[in-house]
């Protein structure tokens, strides 16, 4: 995608989320009219959790911003690439949980890690730590929902997503080998 | 203002100071690169403030409870991850959502498939994940995501 382009659909992305917002807003206003006496319920819990976000998110934005500036996809891609193991997985989550960008930034880089040979079920951990195990997520769980909540959902993600990329990477290696004996016989 | 809020207000401010001391110029574009992300969020900030709002005033809580609740059962969990995989928020925002609808009445498994299928799948940028990764790596990656996101809410849900 060319710089320009991705300008371009950036902008429009962020029209249409006003655009959103404004329909919300009427539908807000009508309701209230129709119900006045749900005014005062609605707009303090909606006062509340505005506050509640405020007081955090210009924060988490600052961190998410100086990591992403100070981190480079070269330095990911150049970490990632030579580790394997137990290490590897642990870096892949340590490198995925750093206060970065959106998932679809990740996905360039995991193209790039497994060209140059890294493992399946590390690129699994990489992409599925990339996108929920992310260090600002988790403050703002820890906020929101409690830290055993948040604790609890950490430490099972963790096993879960390694569980899947060793059953990804076992798939893969089995879809491929098939692939290869169809090759053999002629069927493809 | 509490706790962790505290903390993390402080460890942003502590990182910048040592930005600024370290290289003025990346700290100014860290700076804004974060402008342009919280500006950005900024209408899906209130979009879901105004959601959570009409949610809590509007919805009685036997609703939610019914619903997503501790009788829904497996149906409920099921729904509220289908839900969680094909919405598009961003997961930071998604939290305080969780909360609001823990609060009226759905239980810790709901509130944890929706979460986790919100973050770990996504349907919108499915395509986008198909063209850069290939369709049997994106398509194994986000179907088995939404079972161990099941089985971690459900798991969530025995423990707390």
């Amino acid at each position: 995608m060319k710089p320009g382009e991705k300008q371009a659909k950036q902008k429009k992305k962020m029209m249409r989320d006003w655009l959103f917002l404004g329909i919300t807003i009427v539908i807000v206003v009508v309701l209230l009219s129709v119900f006045p006496e749900k005014t005062e319920p609605v707009t303090s819990t909606a006062q509340e959790y505005f506050i509640e976000m405020m007081v955090i998110l210009p924060a988490v934005m600052i961190i998410m911003g100086l990591f992403a500036v100070y981190i480079s996809d070269k330095t990911v891609v150049k970490h990632l690439g030579k580790t394997s193991g137990i290490k590897g997985i642990a870096l892949a989550i340590l490198i995925g949980a750093l206060p970065t960008g959106p998932l679809y930034v990740a996905f360039p880089m995991a193209a790039t890690l497994l060209k140059k040979g890294a493992r399946v079920s590390n690129i699994i951990v990489f992409l599925s730590a990339w996108a929920c195990i992310k260090i600002p997520q988790e403050m703002v769980e820890f906020r929101f929902l409690g830290a055993e909540f948040m604790f609890l959902r950490l430490i099972l993600t963790v096993v879960f997503v390694i569980i899947m990329g060793i059953i990804i990477e076992k798939i893969i290696k089995w879809s491929k080998r098939g692939n290869k004996m169809d090759v053999k016989r002629g069927v493809n | 203002m509490n706790i962790t809020a505290i903390i993390i207000n402080g460890i942003a401010v502590a990182a910048l100071i040592l930005a600024f001391i370290k290289d003025k110029d990346k700290a100014v574009q860290s700076l804004k690169m974060a402008g342009k992300s919280f500006i950005k969020m900024l209408p899906m900030v209130f979009i879901i403030i105004i959601a959570i709002g009409l949610l809590l005033g509007f919805v009685p809580p036997e609703q939610i409870s019914r619903f997503v609740g501790e009788q829904s059962g497996a149906g409920g969990v099921l729904l509220i991850g289908v839900a969680g995989a094909l919405m598009h928020i961003p997961a930071l925002l998604s939290f305080p959502l969780a909360a609001s609808i823990l609060e009226s009445g759905a239980s810790v498994t709901a509130v944890a498939a929706f979460i986790t299928t919100l973050t770990m799948i996504g349907m919108i940028t499915l395509p986008l994940e198909i063209k850069i990764l290939g369709k049997k790596m994106a398509l194994l990656r986000n179907g088995i995501s939404f079972v161990i996101a099941i089985l971690i809410a459900f798991i969530m849900g025995v423990i707390l």
